[in-house]
């Protein structure tokens, strides 16, 4: 284990191992900062303030740019994600379409805000800017699928089935 | 090798120059007043506020003076009917941005986006005001960070890097979402990484970081900030 992974509070796994090779593998040079991201997401899910300190340290960048880096992009999570994660598009075209409307219907039934995760950790909403599916508007990605023309049945039906046809727990 | 001396025409005025600088030095070395509220001399220049844009001739394009370079036979305008009109509606947009009340602001009578908007002549906003409700930090001893005041020039951040060389402060999020963090986006007050050596309050052009229990005219001095200036002379 490097000294730099000692100052934070990861534990030494694997994830932690393979997330070394990768940042071996790029020299420890400040330009990889958005791969190395990339795969300390891949292999956690989610980043926290321990990665960010370890990436920060091992490649000699301030926390704060780690940090404002990370957060410039929509796709890089900063919160453990729900077993589901329902992504809606908010671009013009879906905005036009009316996703606004079927993003406040799961809200409500499913006791989520958007960009926040049901409190048994099940569902996670979020919302991003234009997928570059204008055409099919209004999208929702219902955890890996893509749902197009998307009506608020469709993805209230999609959301139950994947839950198993039981509502997320009220908060 | 030596850098080549240039011509060219701010204004109709003919004026030369060195061939590496700026429009906006060159402007300012010939007493040509350019507005700017994110161009600290002694920091990188940025670019971002646009207020400093000109029009060259030949060219459709409008230039952020700060950080184009002059070259030979560039015929600049600085002061068209037409950039006052985009400086008036940068200065409205920013006002209009977050929540700027000068009535109750401890930069009032030493705000340079104040400075500016009284000499633009703006007496009103005409975009709808956002009116934010961002935490205020001041968890900081001597510092307070009030994000409903700032204008995202930056300046704390490149002074906080380039001069002081900790790199505390920095950017998060992007768009009308941008704030300005400390660290990890924690609070001011358990930054193991800043000095506390003020020069983000100093250099700042509103009130968005100020040194607390003290009115900005009280602390802060017009002039540019020596220690952004004397590090040139190093």
């Amino acid at each position: 284990m490097s000294p730099e992974s000692l100052h934070t509070g990861l534990k030494s796994d694997r994830r932690l191992v393979l997330l070394e090779k990768v940042i071996t593998q790029h020299q420890y040079q400040k330009e990889s900062l958005l791969e190395i991201l990339h795969k300390a997401q891949e292999l956690y899910g989610y980043l926290d303030k321990d990665l960010f300190l370890y990436i920060s340290n091992a490649l000699d960048l301030p926390s704060s740019h780690v940090y404002g880096v990370a957060t410039f992009y929509n796709l890089f999570k900063l919160k453990k994600p729900g077993t589901h994660t329902i992504t809606f598009c908010l671009g013009t075209a879906c905005f036009v379409k009316g996703v606004e409307q079927i993003i406040s219907a799961v809200e409500r039934a499913f006791n989520v805000e958007r960009g926040e995760t049901s409190a048994d950790g099940r569902l996670s909403l979020f919302i991003t800017r234009c997928i570059g599916a204008c055409a099919m508007a209004p999208n929702v990605i219902v955890d890996d699928e893509v749902v197009g023309g998307a009506s608020k049945e469709a993805v209230m039906n999609k959301i139950n089935f994947l839950l198993g046809d039981g509502k997320v727990e009220t908060r | 090798m030596s850098v080549r001396t240039i011509k060219l025409k701010i204004d109709g005025k003919e004026v030369t120059a060195q061939e590496a600088d700026t429009i906006l030095e060159v402007a300012r070395e010939n007493e040509i007043f350019i507005p700017t509220l994110c161009y600290l001399e002694g920091l990188t220049s940025l670019g971002g506020c646009r207020l400093c844009l000109v029009e060259v001739k030949g060219s459709p394009k409008l230039f952020p003076a700060c950080s184009t370079a002059v070259s030979n036979r560039m015929e600049v305008i600085t002061n068209s009917d037409s950039l006052m009109e985009y400086r008036r509606m940068i200065v409205e947009l920013l006002l209009s941005e977050r929540t700027h009340i000068c009535a109750v602001c401890v930069a009032n009578d030493s705000c340079e986006l104040q400075e500016m908007a009284t000499e633009l002549g703006t007496d009103h906003v005409r975009f709808n005001r956002k009116w934010t409700n961002h935490k205020i930090d001041s968890s900081h001893e001597n510092l307070v960070l009030d994000p409903n005041r700032c204008i995202l020039c930056t300046r704390c951040i490149r002074v906080c890097d380039e001069v002081e060389g900790v790199h505390t402060l920095d950017l998060k999020m992007r768009g009308k979402d941008s704030q300005v963090i400390i660290d990890l986006d924690e609070p001011w007050g358990a930054s193991n990484s800043c000095t506390s050596c003020m020069k983000c309050a100093a250099v700042c052009p509103v009130g968005a970081i100020y040194i607390k229990g003290k009115a900005l005219s009280e602390t802060k001095d017009k002039e540019l900030p020596e220690f952004v200036l004397g590090r040139r002379c190093r």
